[in-house]
C-alpha cells in the first residue's frame, strides 16, 4: 500500500508558505527535517499540562512527566531494537554522542599510541573529538579511504587494522554522499579481531531500519531533530558491557548516587551518563517523534525515498555539464551535485530564490571536499514529504541558473 | 567622486531592477568584469576563508588613498566585491572609516553580508576597515 504523500505534507504545517513569492520547496532534510503536527502538539502538551522536574519528584506533576520520559526511551529502544532500555541514553545530539564516547571510552580503553580509525567520508563531528584525543592523548587517527564513487574501500580497513586499533567509527549513511556504507560488514571484520565499533547513524534511522543487536554494533549515536524530531534531543546507544566499564562524561546531579566532600558515587545506568535535568521535553518530542515513522513503517519510508532518489538523478544527470558527487551502488535519498564551474554558493543563492531550500558547501566534511578537490556542493535532501513535483522545480532551477551563467 | 555619490550611484543603477533575476544577472555582470587579480597576491595569507567562498585580498596606499584589490571563487561574491571595491577603494582613510556601506542593504544585498552567511564579505569589510586605521596611523 503505497504512501498518501498529499496527506503526509498536510501534517506539516511549514511546508505550506512562500519564499521569496515562490512555494517553498524544502530539500534541506539532511540538515534538519520538519516535525509534524503530532510531534509538536507532544512537545506543547508537555509543557501546558504537565511539566515537571523528573525522577527526584514525589507530586503527581513529577510522576505523569516522569513517566512520559522513561516511555520515550522505551520508544527509542523498541525502534533500534536494543536488548536493554538502560543501554539508551539521552544526549543532546549526534555530536555530544560522539564526545561522550571519545571522552569516557577513551577515559578507560584509549592510551598513548592506541589508535582509532575513522573514514574519508565522515562529518566533522565524527573527526573532531578524536584529534582532540590525538592532542590530549596521543591517540592516532587513521582513515579509510573512499573511491571515486564515495565508497569505502573496505580492503584498506584490513591494512588499517593493527593490534593498536582500539576503535573503528565510522558513519551509517554519508551526510554529504548519501552513501550507505557496509557497516554489517565492517562490525563483523572488526569483532573477528575484538574491535568495537561505533556507528554515527545521524543520517540513517530517519531512513532505514536499524536493529543494533542484528547489526551488533558495540555504539550506536543519532539526532532526533534529523528524525522529524526536536532539536536539542539524541541518543547514545551503548552495549552494556562497555557503558558499565566507562567514566561519567559530565558530573552533577541525577549520576550520583551518594555525594559527600569524602567522596562520591555514581548511578546505575543510564543515569551515570546523563547528568542535571534532562532536555524531558525534547525526548518526549522524540518518542512522539519515533511513533509517527514508525506508523507510516520505516520500509516504507525508505522505499518511497528511494523512488525520489531514482528519479531526481535521472532528471538531475540529464542536465549539460552536470558532477553528482556519491555515486555508490547503495544510496540514501542525498544528491550532491556541481555544475560545470558554477561555485555551490552562487547556484545556492539563486536557487534560494526560487524558494528552493538546498543546502551548500562542505557539509562540515571539509576533509571529503578535498578529496574531491571541489570547494563544496549543491545538496537536494528527501525527507517523506517531499514529491517528484518538488524535484521537477529542483530540475528547472538549476537549468535556469545553468543558462544564467552559461 | 565621494563614497556617497558612488553609493548613490549603485543605489540608482539597482533600482530599476524588479525582478532578483535582473539584479543578479547584474552583479554577475559586474563580478565578471571584475578587474583582474593580481597572481602575486593570490597568497594563502591574503585569504579570507568562508564556509561558503573564498576572498583574496589586496591592500595599499598611494598619494593619502587606500586602493583595494579583491577576488572571489563565487561569482555572486565577486559582484558585491566589485561594488564595495567601487564604493571604497581610492578613498581617504578617514572617508572609508566614517562610511557605514548602507548602499548594499538599499539594494537589497544586505543578506549576504551576514555574518552567517560565512562568504568572506564581512571579514573582507573588517580587512578594509583595518587597512583604513593602519594606512591613517602610518601617515600620523
Amino acid at each position: 500500500m503505497s504512501l498518501d504523500i498529499q496527506k503526509i505534507r498536510s501534517e506539516f504545517p511549514i511546508l505550506d508558505q512562500q519564499v521569496h513569492g515562490k512555494p517553498l520547496v524544502y530539500l534541506d532534510n539532511a540538515a534538519t527535517t520538519q516535525k509534524p503536527q503530532l510531534v509538536i502538539d507532544a512537545v506543547n502538551d508537555v509543557y501546558t499540562q504537565y511539566n515537571s522536574n523528573i525522577h527526584r519528584g514525589v507530586h503527581h506533576l513529577s510522576n505523569v512527566c516522569t513517566q512520559a520520559f522513561e516511555d520515550a526511551r522505551i520508544k527509542v529502544q523498541r525502534f533500534i531494537n536494543a536488548e536493554h532500555s538502560h543501554e539508551v541514553i539521552f544526549t543532546r545530539g549526534t555530536t555530544e554522542s560522539v564526545n561522550l564516547i571519545a571522552h569516557s571510552f577513551g577515559d578507560v580503553f584509549l592510551k598513548e599510541g592506541d589508535e582509532v580509525i575513522v573514514s574519508q567520508l565522515e562529518h566533522h563531528s565524527n573527526i573532531v573529538p578524536w584529534q582532540m584525543l590525538e592532542q590530549r592523548k596521543g591517540i592516532t587517527l587513521k582513515v579509510i579511504p573512499i573511491n571515486d564513487q564515495g565508497e569505502l574501500m573496505l580492503e584498506e580497513l584490513d591494512a588499517l587494522i593493527t593490534e593498536k586499533t582500539r576503535l573503528v567509527a565510522v558513519a551509517h549513511i554519508s551526510n554529504a554522499l548519501g552513501t550507505i556504507n557496509p557497516i554489517k560488514t565492517i562490525i563483523d571484520k572488526c569483532h573477528q579481531r575484538d574491535i568495537p565499533v561505533m556507528i554515527d547513524g545521524a543520517q540513517a534511522v530517519q531512513h532505514v531500519a536499524v536493529d543494533v543487536q542484528a547489526l551488533d554494533c558495540d555504539f550506536y549515536v543519532f539526532s532526533g531533530h534529523k528524525l522529524y524530531g526536536p532539536t536539542g534531543i539524541g541518543v547514545l546507544y551503548g552495549k552494556e558491557k562497555w557503558l558499565n566499564q566507562m567514566t561519567p562524561y559530565q558530573g552533577g546531579g541525577e549520576m550520583i548516587q551518594t555525594v559527600s566532600f569524602e567522596g562520591t558515587t555514581f548511578n546505575e545506568l543510564p543515569f551515570k551518563f546523563e547528568a542535571g535535568t534532562p532536555d524531558y521535553s525534547g525526548a518526549i518530542g522524540l518518542g512522539a517523534a519515533i511513533d509517527y515513522v514508525t506508523n507510516i513503517g520505516v520500509e516504507k519510508i525508505a522505499a518511497y525515498e528511494h523512488e525520489l532518489l531514482e528519479y531526481g538523478t535521472a532528471r538531475l544527470e540529464a542536465i549539460p555539464q552536470m558532477n553528482i558527487y556519491g555515486t555508490a551502488a547503495e544510496k540514501a535519498s542525498v544528491i550532491s551535485f556541481l555544475v560545470g564551474n558554477i561555485h555551490p554558493y552562487d547556484m545556492g543563492m539563486m536557487l534560494d530564490k526560487m524558494g528552493l531550500a538546498v543546502r551548500t558547501g562542505h557539509h562540515c566534511a571539509q576533509p571529503l571536499m578535498q578529496r574531491y578537490n571541489i570547494p563544496g556542493t549543491v545538496r537536494a535532501s528527501f525527507a517523506v514529504y517531499n514529491t517528484k513535483e518538488e524535484i521537477d522545480q529542483l530540475v528547472e532551477g538549476v537549468l535556469k541558473v545553468s543558462r544564467l551563467f552559461g | 567622486m565621494t563614497i556617497n555619490e558612488i553609493q548613490d550611484e549603485i543605489v540608482e543603477e539597482f533600482s530599476s531592477f524588479e525582478d532578483w533575476m535582473d539584479k543578479y544577472s547584474y552583479l554577475i555582470e559586474i563580478g565578471n568584469e571584475l578587474e583582474p587579480f593580481n597572481d602575486e597576491w593570490r597568497l594563502d595569507q591574503n585569504l579570507i576563508e568562508g564556509c561558503q567562498s573564498k576572498v583574496w585580498f589586496h591592500a595599499e596606499m598611494k598619494d593619502g588613498k587606500v586602493f583595494y584589490s579583491a577576488d572571489s571563487d563565487a561569482i555572486i561574491v565577486k559582484g558585491i566585491v566589485g561594488l564595495l571595491l567601487r564604493a571604497m577603494s581610492g578613498q581617504s582613510p578617514d572617508d572609508i572609516l566614517n562610511n557605514d556601506l548602507n548602499f548594499v542593504e538599499k539594494i537589497g544585498l544586505k543578506e549576504h553580508l551576514s555574518p552567517t552567511r560565512s562568504n568572506g564579505l564581512v571579514a573582507m569589510i573588517k580587512q578594509m576597515r583595518l587597512y583604513a586605521v593602519a594606512f591613517k596611523a602610518k601617515q600620523a
